[in-house]
């Protein structure tokens, strides 16, 4: 498959001196909306955050362009600066807000800036400012085409590196899985307002260029409608896609400009139709392909390399001490949920080198003290010690980095993405590479360190030869397994593990036991949640039963087995 | 300024609040039960308002056919869907406001204001059927550029059928009132008063009916609302039918207010919007502050600088989603 | 012998791209219970979503003597789910979920609530509270209770006894018992296996999406490898 950056530099190439005159301008537009639509994809497509105030940045750069004209290097200096600094500070508003609340949001501050570029009164208003020099080194339409697509292909070449990054899987668990991607040690309100910053300079790209290739601004390119046709390009093309920003581009400009030509010449009226008709074609085409045009195509996913036979696994490395301190102190938490007490005095004990089993009913409040343990609630009483340290409202990242791993009871893998690209998720704080340096492909001998050690991890539990399957691929026993080989991507030194041998075969369980023991042999700490029984006494040292909120046994398996506390509260209420 | 200048601008801000309230509160109803944010909204209003000023006129609005239109082909979309004479059941309510548009008194100023709601009305549960039911199923993102692409579609339509100019409708009572250096215009009490009715209508709805506590139910638990039989296609549009009569309403007394173009609905259901933002998506009370608020706001933004007063009533937007924001962490989210 | 109440043929279902189940069949009869157990993660709650319609299927499903249709005409016809997550109106009052259950059942309602009201006093006691404020025993009284009013024919518990403390539970079964007796028929599908193959008639173990044993329950409850998997005493 050919990739968009490829397909847009070909186009830079060959299109300037092809074109016949009046295209030469149509493409050029194409090619600035593929800017900014490239960068609404990494905004919106892949990390989930609708914006529809993309136009705004355009023309901030632009007009930034347009006051500085005869100095177009200070021009696009000062314009990426001045988008890029009005969307820092946006992204402290931002960062925060999903959904609907970040989409109209957009639109208010779309509106806003619209507004302002139309009143203040050293932008000339309506009246625009013409007579803007085109680029030095681009002196005639042909040029400004080739600059353009040159540009297109700079910043999807860009988009691309950064997708295939550390960041870009981060990134793309900023879609729906942030408290996953915190679990793993992401800083998700710091990645999300940079993803905002960048695709906002994706759009002042655009905006320095449009100001030099059309020569002439005015407020109206970049009011809340072209914010809105930004946002159809990518739907329509494929959102989380880049191929679908340049898809989108051409799509929506050619489309647009082919309506305008044609629409009144069937209806004989001029210019009340078109943009009526379009919207039309819209709805037409997202309810025939709700997930972009590129979706319908067949699909050719580059097949991977493979290598002849799995890696053996790797040996683990030694990481502790057995014994000594606890390495997880629980003591005395209580967990209230307005009147329901989910937990209540519960404490609990887990060292270096031991397996520790939480077991009873479901309902019995063991995943709140999971989440507790994990840093995603806080206990409304009693304190977590964790490594030796009080933690006090210490978050999940942090904990993450102090060495804590989790894995989840509902999976929380990117079902989309492959099983490589979700365990190398959980490498995260063992690279340092940020955005730009992925941008510039500045990361490559650490990327190739994160996603050994994703392999590794893979290799270890047995999933070496999925590596390149989408992990939504895998049956839900398997995206377990995946998670567990996240977690231990961390490298941690204690392990929670939530319901890991639930849809599991039998021979699978027995492996997962083998690599738990091998683990608590390299002095792992391990916490599990986990309902079957058989599983839990032949693996773990000891058990700690809950019901109704609180602990009514710990001990051995043994010990807690023959426990009649244990068998009426657990095994048989009723009978 | 002086006290009198505030008073009436207040008096300004409260009317304006209390349409905005009204808009808030359909937003509102359409977003929990189907996950559309309906953009639209303000349209239809334009349109409302465009449809009575016609009316009032004595000529046949050209909202009349397009509603006949889309009618027919909500028809044949059954059709092609499988259903079979389930399928007519969308013709009855256009062919007979058809009717009554054609042979009744249209140009009567009593006659033409309901008439104006029941052409406009059925736009809502029309445009669910054709546009967002299909896409029922779609991500939010793809269900918030419909409605997008939606609202185009409505804003070309208006000027299609109604030309640029804007148009104003006959208010419903020319009646003021003096108080002390103050007059109160009965068409702003009329406004307030009748949009108190409504939500108080719109209460007991909710509260009271079958329908209404179904239409609560669908938007509180999904998955609940099927389990007990509720029929997810049918409360969406009997959601999308309330706004539309909002909508439709709140035209009409806007546009005594202050002529409506095709164009101004957007601008309007945007406010309308920034209320139900104020009000946390969720509250209808807070929604109703939120309302006022904006409408004041933008009453006093006029008068001191006009040229900015939509960046005022955004700007409000700012400190309420921080608060929003460090209060659920991240509001909106997922779980 | 005259056809089931419910049965599944050749079921297939599943999340997204993920299939869970693989060709499951399985009767109900008119009065009687059928227990489902089995692992977290073995495709329970998904049947049971697929047997009410709320899940794309593959497969042959005849209830009341039709084909099995939407969730919305399953209600109709008599078939009730109370799921794992019980899906109350939290916001709304005691009283009005109650009478939210009987949708599709209007003219029985005011009749149903009484009988309800009459199962579970607690439930009278509390018809003005909002929903949010129960316990999650009375939670469940309310799920149940919900199901209830709309007459069913066929009740489908997804996990009755999750969360709940043991008298609670005991208190439970003791009206699935009732119910029983009062000729509604159940698909039972409960963690607490014990308790659930001592009300059932009859039984399925469901892992990894498959049915792997079914019979009678007392067979089921004697047999070496439910002893060992699920009933907890075995090793």
């Amino acid at each position: 498959m050919i990739r968009p950056a490829v397909l847009a530099l070909a186009a830079a190439l060959i299109l300037p001196p092809l074109l016949p005159p009046f295209y030469v301008t149509l493409a050029a537009y194409v090619g600035l909306a593929a800017i900014v639509a490239t960068g609404l994809v990494l905004l919106t497509g892949i990390s989930g955050q609708t914006s529809f105030g993309q136009a705004s940045f355009v023309g901030i750069a632009a007009y930034a362009a347009a006051l500085l004209d005869g100095r177009p290097f200070t021009g696009l200096l000062a314009g990426l600066a001045a988008a890029g600094v009005v969307a820092w500070l946006l992204g402290f508003i931002t960062a925060r807000l999903s959904g609907h609340f970040l989409a109209l949001c957009s639109v208010a501050w779309g509106l806003s800036f619209y507004s302002l570029f139309g009143t203040l009164p050293w932008l000339h208003g309506f009246n625009g400012i013409g007579g803007i020099a085109a680029l030095p080194f681009a002196p005639g339409p042909r040029a400004g085409l080739a600059v353009v697509w040159a540009v297109v292909a700079l910043g999807l070449w860009g988009a691309q590196n950064l997708l295939d990054s550390r960041s870009g899987r981060a990134l793309r668990a900023l879609n729906g899985a942030r408290l996953m991607a915190e679990s793993m040690g992401v800083d998700t309100v710091r990645l999300a307002r940079g993803v905002f910053v960048l695709a906002a300079l994706y759009a002042a790209a655009a905006g320095f260029l449009f100001a030099h290739v059309q020569r002439f601004i005015s407020p109206t390119p970049f009011g809340l409608t072209a914010s809105i046709e930004y946002l159809f390009m990518i739907i329509l093309g494929g959102a989380d896609r880049l191929a679908g920003a340049l898809l989108g581009a051409v799509l929506v400009v050619v489309l647009r400009d082919a309506l305008t030509d044609w629409v009144p010449r069937l209806t004989g009226a001029p210019g009340s139709y078109e943009a009526m008709a379009f919207s039309l074609l819209v709805i037409v085409m997202l309810h025939h392909a709700p997930r972009g045009v590129l979706s319908l195509l067949p699909q050719g996913r580059a097949a991977a390399p493979r290598p002849a036979a799995p890696p053996p696994p790797p040996p683990v490395q030694p990481i502790a001490a057995a014994g000594g301190e606890p390495v997880l102190l629980l003591d005395r938490i209580s967990r209230r949920f307005g009147g329901l007490a989910a937990n209540q005095d519960v404490s609990l004990a887990v060292h270096a080198g031991e397996i520790v089993a939480l077991i009873g009913p479901n309902g019995a409040g063991k995943s709140t003290l999971f989440n507790i343990a994990s840093g995603v609630l806080p206990p409304s009483a009693g304190s977590v010690r964790l490594f030796g340290r009080v933690l006090g409202a210490l978050p999940a990242r942090r904990r993450a980095a102090l060495g804590l791993a989790r894995t989840f009871q509902h999976v929380r893998l990117l079902q989309g993405e492959t099983v490589r690209d979700n365990i190398a998720l959980g490498a995260h704080l063992a690279g340092r590479a940020g955005m730009l340096r992925a941008l510039l492909r500045l990361d490559r001998a650490e990327e190739a360190r994160l996603r050994a050690a994703a392999e590794a991890a893979a290799a270890r539990v047995g999933l070496a030869d999925r590596l390149d399957t989408p992990a939504g691929d895998l049956p839900l026993g398997q995206q377990r397994i995946v998670e567990i080989a996240r977690a231990l991507c961390l490298t941690p030194r204690l392990l929670l593990l939530d319901e890991p041998a639930a849809g599991l075969r039998h021979l699978e369980k027995e492996r997962l036991a083998d690599l738990l023991r091998q683990l608590r042999a390299s002095g792992m700490a391990v916490l599990l949640v986990e309902h079957d029984m058989g599983f839990v006494m032949r693996l773990a040292d000891r058990v700690v039963v809950m019901d109704f909120g609180q602990t009514i046994a710990a001990g051995p398996p043994a010990q807690v087995r023959a426990d009649p506390a244990v068998r009426d509260a657990y095994l048989g209420g009723v009978a | 300024m002086n006290l009198f200048v505030l008073l009436t601008l207040l008096q300004d801000g409260l009317t304006t609040g209390a349409i905005y309230l009204l808009l808030a509160v359909g937003l509102l109803i359409v977003f929990s039960v189907t996950r559309v944010i309906f953009v639209p909204q303000g349209d239809l209003l334009a349109l409302a308002a465009l449809t009575v000023a016609q009316l009032e006129a004595g000529s046949v609005p050209g909202t009349l056919w397009l509603l006949d239109a889309l009618a027919v082909l909500a028809v044949l979309a059954d059709l092609l869907a499988g259903s079979r004479w389930r399928a007519l059941r969308w013709l009855p309510v256009p062919a007979l406001v058809t009717l009554a548009t054609l042979f009744g008194p249209r140009a009567a100023a009593w006659y033409a204001m309901p008439l104006g709601l029941a052409i406009i009305t059925p736009f809502g549960p029309l445009l669910w059927r054709l546009v967002f039911r299909r896409a029922a199923g779609a991500t939010m993102l793809t269900l918030l550029i419909l409605a997008m692409a939606l609202h185009f579609v409505l804003e070309g339509a208006g000027m299609v059928l109604f030309g640029p100019d804007g148009a104003a409708t006959a208010p419903l009572t020319e009646a003021a009132f003096a108080v002390g250096p103050l007059t109160l215009s009965g068409q702003s009490l009329a406004v307030v008063g009748l949009c108190a009715a409504l939500v108080a209508l719109l209460r007991w709805f909710f509260g009271a009916t079958i329908e209404g506590k179904a239409l609560r139910a669908a938007a509180s638990d999904r998955l609940g609302a099927r389990l007990v039989g509720i029929d997810a296609a049918r409360s969406g549009g009997l959601a999308f039918a309330l706004a539309a009569f909002v909508a439709a309403l709140s035209g009409v007394l806007i546009a005594a207010l202050t002529p409506i173009g095709y164009d101004t609905g957007f601008a309007i259901g945007l406010k309308g919007f920034v209320a139900a933002i104020v009000g946390g998506l969720v509250s209808y009370p807070a929604a109703a502050a939120g309302a006022v608020l904006v409408g004041v706001l933008e009453s006093l933004g006029s008068f001191w600088a006009s040229a900015y007063r939509d960046v005022i009533v955004y700007a409000l937007l700012v400190p309420v989603l921080l608060l929003l924001s460090w209060r659920g962490r991240r509001a909106g989210e997922e779980t | 012998m005259s056809e089931a109440l419910l049965s599944v043929d050749n079921l297939a279902a599943g999340h997204g791209r993920v299939e869970v189940l693989h060709g499951i069949s399985l009767s109900v009869a008119a009065h009687q219970v059928v227990a489902i157990v089995g692992p977290n993660g073995a495709g329970k709650s998904t049947l049971m979503a697929a047997i009410m319609g709320l899940l794309p299927r593959t497969g042959r499903i005849r209830f009341a003597g039709a084909e099995a249709g939407s969730t919305e005409a399953m209600v109709a016809a008599g078939a009730v789910l109370v799921p794992e997550t019980r899906a109350l109106f939290t916001e709304m009052s005691v009283r009005d979920n109650l009478l939210l259950g009987a949708y599709r059942h209007r003219a029985s309602a005011a009749q149903s609530l009484a009988e309800v009201f009459a199962t579970f006093p607690r439930l009278e006691e509390r018809q003005r509270q909002r929903t949010a404020t129960l316990s999650g025993g009375e939670r469940q009284m309310l799920a149940l209770g919900r199901a209830l009013m709309a007459r069913p024919r066929l009740l489908l518990l997804d996990e009755p006894s999750l969360g709940l403390a043991p008298r609670i539970v005991r208190d439970i079964f003791a009206v699935l018992a009732r119910l029983r007796a009062d000729g509604i028929a159940i698909l039972l599908v409960e963690q607490n296996a014990r308790a659930a193959l001592a009300l059932a008639d009859h039984a399925c173990v469901l892992e990894m999406g498959e049915v792997v044993l079914q019979g009678p329950s007392a067979a089921l409850a004697a047999d070496p490898r439910v002893v060992a998997s699920y009933l907890g005493t075995g090793e």
